[in-house]
């Protein structure tokens, strides 16, 4: 059809489109990689690879081990749930799993901290039974848990919503029960959906840093995430470090672009 | 209003849409553009209109020659297969959004598009969404607006394509009838060579981005120029070189000397017409098509034996340019026991 | 729980139950799993919140430097979904309507603020806006700092919410409007735009709740100052300082704001389903669609038949 706004209206939106997302978006990532290895490698692999910057990475590294595969068995079945089984409630449910889309980090490590603090409902219960969940990694793990949440639900369900019964419905007809139908099914078809909120979830887990540093109290070498450490290291003049664990979760993060890409054509294919 | 295209052409990449094809149409007509998918038609169309850029050639309207004008500025009615109704927009706003936009007075366009909703008959519905009416619904308001800015022609692009058989029956004659009233120049585009020949004066048969043959349906279907519009347009049985039409071919119950034997495979009762497959001798299928009455005086059964013979056939010749430029194969009319004629020169 | 929940033949439509149990303890699971991780420490926090009763809630969210920092934040964050909303569907049109080489790099590129750990958002920003800045420019400590960290984390929430509205749309309206003579500018702002409104609205709903939240990218770009320090930022000072009322109280008012927000989102969801019937199902579960980095296709299969 008509070229929409000619030539010269293509070029200037063209230029502040594009303009914008390079100074927002591209520009700081670059100098953050120019910067770090302003002077050489060696200051940010030194920095990551001390102890507490190893430490860190591993406490990082758990979180997700934990975390996003509570939240993926959880994630799919809720979206069974919702998608499969009307009920008046699923309004409900969905409002719920939608709530750490909208809280502030702060906030979700606030009402963890008082939840389980010497105060708090659970908190004296549970040290008493000699669970500590403050300051070391249960709570964190929690923290983690609850700021993911929606990624796999949210990822699962439309996927679910657009394969519709009738495959279910047949593989019945054929003899298969539920746990069958399921596994030979259903799983498949919702694979990529599924995968995808897992990398999201994965990421967001990676990357959390308000409510993990709330319930963490940011103990070196104990309780500090891989973001935690760049903090740290940010506020005690250790520049190289921080921007080395920068440049590492960086990477992570790009990877994770990828692995976004990758799975929305396996989706579309 | 009379349009005229000439020479057009225009490529979507590798393909070739549209290649050098002229059309005349004469003021207050009604247009087909028929044709199979791929032919060309609505590319042929929406260059009409201004939706399409050519590449090559011009489109004159009214003698004007609007090709470099864009679509806004054509004043064509556009009808789109699937509606293109403006969802968020009730039927009074859309039937009147043309209007709004040339700032008339807001009483003024109630007057018009209340005018417009009796004559496609959807009054009383001005207040729904297009979500909320039926396909044929949805196409008589797009129909209203389209015609609430007093087009010059009016342009629809297989404009009953999406509805069902007996809603498209129904508006093609609808079609027909507001023709009659409003006689504005209108082209539409179909694959559905039946439609065409229902509802048009002028056909414009179109094949692989080229015009095959234009002319009226009794013209096309008695004279046709090749064997492409032969066979797309009416049906027809082939015998090697020879085309006949189902109801040319002549069933008996005795031999003749120009007659073939044929099994009957199958006898349908089609209402008023019977149609009759059959198998000749080398396996070719074929069928007649017959009136009951017919049918009941030779008492055909299936399996039985008879003899058909051809009243009229078409050759076509290949590589013989006629000398109106259309098609590449001059057609002639056989009678049986013309024999093996050889090739003619041209007419 | 309703009595066709469990075993019996479920409801229609739906022709398939979870396997080994009955929908009824796929519910208690879900709830349970969902009280235990998030409802319970928010209710702990409403909880905290008013410990001291109405009174002391009502002081601590009026102390100066509490609404001094919610000022900022909702002063910031509107001007920060502002200018993303039309950024954002700048972004959005150009990478639907537009080809230009390096698209499918930019396409992928706008989640990087969904990927980044807000921390390092906030480092990248220092890095290029700081002091040693390359380019010159200073912002560290200042209220714009705010506004550059949170144009940074919220741009997605709106180029991916108008993003498939974009792809889904009829073409064909446009080009009817064309041929009734509507000029391209009129074609926007009658047509393209009220049919983009929903999602535009979610994802500017999304982004703001976003923007009022966000911690780690601010925290050191914007620095602690008092006239730069964000409600968050506050937040964690009263925690530290051992005033865990008034920072529940605070919390609350930002949990508030949310969960209006998310109503928000979901009334217009519902309300712009009203003239189509059921698209992607929205309309007949009552689920929510969030606007997010989702498998949204990055192109419409289109029908090009007879061209």
């Amino acid at each position: 059809m008509r070229t929409a706004n000619g030539r010269r209206g293509r070029w200037s939106l063209r230029a502040l489109g594009l303009g914008y997302l390079t100074v927002l978006l591209l520009a700081p990532l670059v100098v953050i990689f120019f910067k770090t290895f302003e002077h050489g490698l060696a200051p940010p692999i030194e920095a990551v690879t001390s102890p507490d910057g190893l430490h860190a990475l591993k406490l990082s590294l758990l979180m997700v081990a934990i975390a996003v595969p509570l939240n993926t068995i959880f994630g799919v079945g809720c979206a069974l749930l919702l998608v499969r089984h009307r009920w008046k409630g699923n309004a409900v449910i969905d409002s719920i799993i939608n709530l750490p889309f909208a809280i502030s980090p702060i906030v979700i490590g606030l009402s963890l901290f008082l939840l389980y603090g010497t105060k708090g409902w659970f908190g004296p219960a549970l040290s008493e039974a000699g669970i500590e969940i403050l300051f070391s990694v249960p709570g964190m793990v929690l923290a983690s848990i609850f700021v993911s949440v929606p990624f796999v639900v949210r990822e699962t369900v439309p996927v679910l919503q657009e394969i519709g019964t009738e495959q279910e419905q047949a593989a019945s007809t054929l003899g298969a029960n539920a746990w069958q139908t399921f596994r030979r099914i259903t799983l498949p078809a919702i694979r990529w959906g599924v995968a995808y909120g897992i990398v999201l979830t994965t990421a967001r887990v990676l990357g959390e840093f308000g409510a993990v540093s709330i319930v963490s109290g940011q103990i070196s070498g104990e309780t500090e995430t891989l973001p935690l450490f760049v903090e740290k290291q940010f506020t005690n003049f250790n520049t190289a470090g921080a921007y080395g664990a920068s440049v590492l979760l960086a990477l992570l993060a790009l990877t994770t672009l990828l692995a976004m890409n990758v799975l929305k054509r396996k989706e579309d294919a | 209003m009379g349009i005229t295209v000439e020479g057009a052409s225009k490529r979507f990449g590798d393909f070739q849409a549209l290649n050098d094809v002229s059309i005349d149409v004469p003021n207050g007509s009604l247009t087909a553009l028929l044709g199979p998918s791929g032919s060309g038609k609505s590319t042929l169309l929406r260059a009409i209109a201004g939706l399409e850029n050519l590449d090559g050639g011009r489109v004159l309207i009214d003698d004007e020659d609007v090709s470099t004008k864009p679509v806004q500025k054509r004043e064509v009615g556009f009808v789109f297969q699937h509606y293109a109704a403006f969802k968020h927009m009730t039927v009074y706003e859309n039937v009147g959004f043309g209007l709004k936009i040339r700032k008339w007075e807001k009483d003024k366009i109630s007057e018009r598009v209340h005018e417009l909703l009796r004559l496609v008959q959807l009054d009383g519905l001005a207040g729904r969404y297009p979500s909320q009416l039926s396909g044929g619904q949805r196409q008589r308001m797009a129909l209203a607006r389209a015609l609430a800015v007093q087009p010059q022609v009016l342009l629809l692009d297989e404009p009953f394509g999406a509805l069902d058989a007996k809603v498209r029956k129904d508006l093609r004659a609808w079609l027909r009838n507001l023709h009659e009233e409003m006689h504005v120049t209108t082209i539409f585009v179909t694959h559905d060579q039946e439609e065409a020949m229902d509802v048009a004066e002028q056909l414009v048969v179109m094949n692989e981005g080229r015009v095959e043959q234009s002319g009226t349906a009794d013209e096309l279907y008695e004279q046709p120029a090749n064997e492409f519009v032969m066979t797309f347009v009416g049906e027809v049985n082939r015998l090697g070189e020879h085309f006949v039409r189902p109801h040319d071919m002549e069933v008996a119950l005795d031999r003749d000397e120009n007659s073939e034997e044929a099994m009957v495979q199958r006898i349908v009762q089609l209402g008023f017409e019977v149609r009759i497959e059959f198998a000749l001798a080398d396996g070719t299928e074929i069928w007649a098509q017959l009136t009951r009455a017919e049918l009941q005086k030779l008492e055909l059964r299936e399996k039985q034996i008879v003899y058909v013979r051809p009243r009229q056939t078409k050759v076509f010749s290949g590589d013989v340019p006629s000398p109106d430029g259309r098609g590449a194969s001059t057609p002639h009319d056989r009678k049986p026991g013309d024999g093996n004629a050889e090739v003619s020169a041209a007419v | 729980m309703e009595a066709h929940a469990s075993t019996a033949a479920a409801p229609r439509g739906s022709g398939f139950r979870l396997p080994w149990v009955g929908a009824g303890l796929g519910r208690g699971t879900v709830a349970l799993y969902l009280s235990v991780i998030v409802l319970l420490p928010l209710a702990a926090l409403v909880s905290q919140s008013f410990e001291g009763g109405l009174s002391t809630f009502w002081t601590q969210v009026t102390s100066p430097q509490a609404v001094r920092s919610l000022e900022l934040t909702v002063v910031c964050s509107l001007i920060v979904v502002v200018i993303n909303a039309v950024f954002g569907t700048i972004i959005a049109w150009l990478l639907v309507r537009d080809e230009f080489p390096g698209k499918a790099a930019v396409n992928a590129v706008i989640d990087l603020p969904f990927a980044l750990p807000t921390i390092v958002a906030g480092l990248t920003l220092i890095a290029l806006y700081g002091n040693e800045s390359p380019v010159g420019i200073h912002l560290v400590a200042t209220r714009a700092a705010v506004v550059v960290a949170l144009l940074f984390v919220t741009l997605p929430f709106v180029v991916r919410a108008v993003q498939p509205l974009l792809i889904e749309m009829d073409r064909d309206m446009e080009e009817a409007a064309a041929s009734l003579g509507a000029s391209n500018f009129t074609i926007f702002r009658r047509i393209i735009f009220p049919n983009l409104l929903p999602g535009l609205a979610a994802g500017v709903a999304l982004a703001f709740a976003r923007a009022l939240g966000e911690y780690g990218s601010v925290l050191l770009f914007a620095g602690g100052l008092p006239e730069t320090q964000v409600s968050s930022v506050f937040i964690r000072s009263q925690i530290e300082s051992g005033n865990n009322t008034g920072a529940a109280a605070v919390s609350v008012v930002l949990l508030v704001a949310s969960l209006l927000l998310l109503a928000a989102i979901s009334l217009i969801q519902r309300w712009s389903s009203r003239h189509e019937r059921s698209t992607s199902g929205n309309a007949e579960t009552g689920l929510t669609v969030m606007p997010m980095s989702g498998m949204s296709p990055t192109e419409k299969e289109v029908d090009d038949e007879d061209r």
